[in-house]
């Protein structure tokens, strides 16, 4: 979290912590940061944000979902837990943990359209996405290896979602194509 | 910015990197890793919002009952465990036993924790965590020793505290010690860091390193008597990234409410009213035993150095 705070801010865009719905009702725009998708659907549940989240991304809201947050916007989940929730709006199905356990996260190129030289991709016990539907845009696909072709990057109309960590290493492009996205739907400049 | 993560020289996928390392303990931030002997209880605590669950045979309290050497886990127990749960599997390592942390990371253990709750198997050496592909997890006591475990390879640092006991104080003291002793650094001048680094015995760049940004170059978690929501508040509080509670879940009287209460307390460590309300109607606290009252050789924070 605090690399996608220090990445926004270097692109002069203000950050607040989101934990409860008065705060997410403040913002022009999310981040859904990594993490354990299961313990943030859980907590989000729990303290009443799941529902207020669910609307302000189906309303419109700008969403960047990284790693753990892409699962949270996925429609349908594969290898969740039991009963596992997500916020959804971009229709996709993505495989959790889909490139294995933690010795094998790595870290590589990765060939994203709208930018002209790769970015440089962290992924850690990431997820991939099996398959989009008609809507949505493949922003990136694995170059390499067992997994070449899988889908690592996605986006569809206000939201964008990443396998990878685009906020580690000091690069803030993706965060670019991001806010990209948001300034024109930014109530203020 | 940091000096130590490299970027790989290739332009192949690159496994087993500092940034894969250390960015997953970045992942477990906020949140709470359960000691769990059993693969039921693997699935209470991942219920209850667990980040992690940490894998071994007995929890800290009852090694200290029972006694003798203690090492790491049977590999069914670990797989059963891994197979039970989403979320990420940690085992623990004997300090030293290299072998031991092999075994844990072809069973695809996600983190190895070099763990003084189980019996040293080398009092000089700690393991060469470098050569792992697998991310390791230390107990410090103080900065230096904190920083001798980064330099031999761990990708996360966890206050020891006194496992076992459900007493918070020694976790308080650690922590403490090590973020005092960071701010010191970072009051002093440059030329005073050389003999910073021969006080702290750590390597000079690193001293530098964690003067110049006013924290580790990785992740900082407490451990060590974790028992109560407000025992895990304070420590956030205090400054840790997240908790481990060992013995304090399944040893209370209600492990599944426990287990919760401490995850939201964790969350909401700065809001007393919400620390309040999930301490109600927990029923009993693990049995404590009081860390003075622990004859000095048998304290397990003092394995290590």
């Amino acid at each position: 979290m605090r690399e996608h705070v220090a990445a926004l801010e270097l692109l002069g865009c203000a950050t607040v912590r989101v934990r409860r719905p008065e705060e997410l009702a403040a913002c022009d725009a999310l981040v859904l940061p990594g993490g354990e998708s299961t313990t943030m659907a859980r907590l989000a549940h729990t303290f009443g944000l799941l529902e207020p989240l669910r609307a302000a991304v189906a309303g419109g809201l700008p969403t960047l979902g990284t790693c753990a947050g892409m699962i949270l916007l996925a429609e349908r989940v594969l290898d969740g837990v039991e009963g596992q929730e997500t916020i959804g709006g971009i229709d996709m199905t993505v495989r959790r943990n889909a490139f294995g356990r933690q010795v094998a996260s790595f870290e590589g190129p990765v060939t994203m359209s709208g930018l002209d030289e790769p970015v440089h991709g962290v992924f850690i016990r990431a997820p991939w996405v099996e398959e989009v539907g008609p809507g949505v845009e493949v922003l990136a696909r694995v170059d390499h290896g067992e997994a070449a072709g899988r889908i690592v990057a996605v986006r569809e109309g206000h939201l964008m979602a990443t396998s990878f960590h685009p906020e580690v290493g000091g690069d803030s492009r993706v965060h670019q194509l991001f806010v990209d996205l948001v300034r024109p739907r930014s109530r203020v400049e | 910015m940091t000096q130590t993560p490299q970027q790989p020289a290739t332009d192949q996928p690159t496994t087993g990197t500092d940034r894969v390392k250390r960015g997953m303990a970045e992942m477990l931030k906020g949140g709470v890793i359960m000691d769990v002997v059993t693969a039921e209880q693997a699935r209470i605590a991942e219920d209850a919002g667990a980040v992690a669950v940490m894998a071994l045979e007995r929890v800290p309290a009852d090694i200290r009952a029972q006694g003798g050497v203690s090492r790491a886990s049977d590999p069914d127990m670990i797989d059963s465990i891994i197979d039970s749960v989403s979320i990420p599997v940690m085992a623990k390592a004997r300090i030293g036993h290299f072998v031991e942390a092999q075994v844990l990371q072809s069973l695809g253990v996600d983190y190895v924790d070099e763990s003084e709750v189980l019996t040293p198997a080398d009092y000089a050496n700690h393991i060469d965590k470098w050569q792992f592909d697998v991310p390791f997890v230390c107990g410090a006591t103080n900065l230096g020793e904190a920083l001798r475990r980064i330099t031999e390879g761990a990708a996360m640092i966890r206050s020891k505290g006194e496992a076992g006991t459900g007493d918070v104080s020694n976790a308080v003291t650690h922590m403490r010690t090590i973020l005092g002793e960071i701010r010191r650094l970072s009051a002093l001048s440059k030329d005073e860091l050389y003999v910073a680094a021969k006080e702290l015995q750590a390597p000079y760049d690193l001293v530098a390193e964690v003067a110049e940004r006013g924290s580790l170059p990785v992740v900082l978690f407490t451990a060590g008597g974790i028992a109560t929501p407000a025992d895990a508040a304070m420590m956030m509080q205090l400054g840790a990234d997240g908790v481990f509670v060992g013995s304090g879940i399944f040893k209370s009287g209600n492990p599944a409410q426990r287990a919760e209460a401490i995850v939201k307390a964790t969350t909401f460590h700065d809001d007393p009213a919400m620390v309040a309300k999930v301490s109600r109607g927990l029923g009993e606290a693990m049995v404590g035993l009081n860390v003075d009252e622990i004859p000095a050789p048998h304290r397990l924070s003092e394995r290590g150095w």
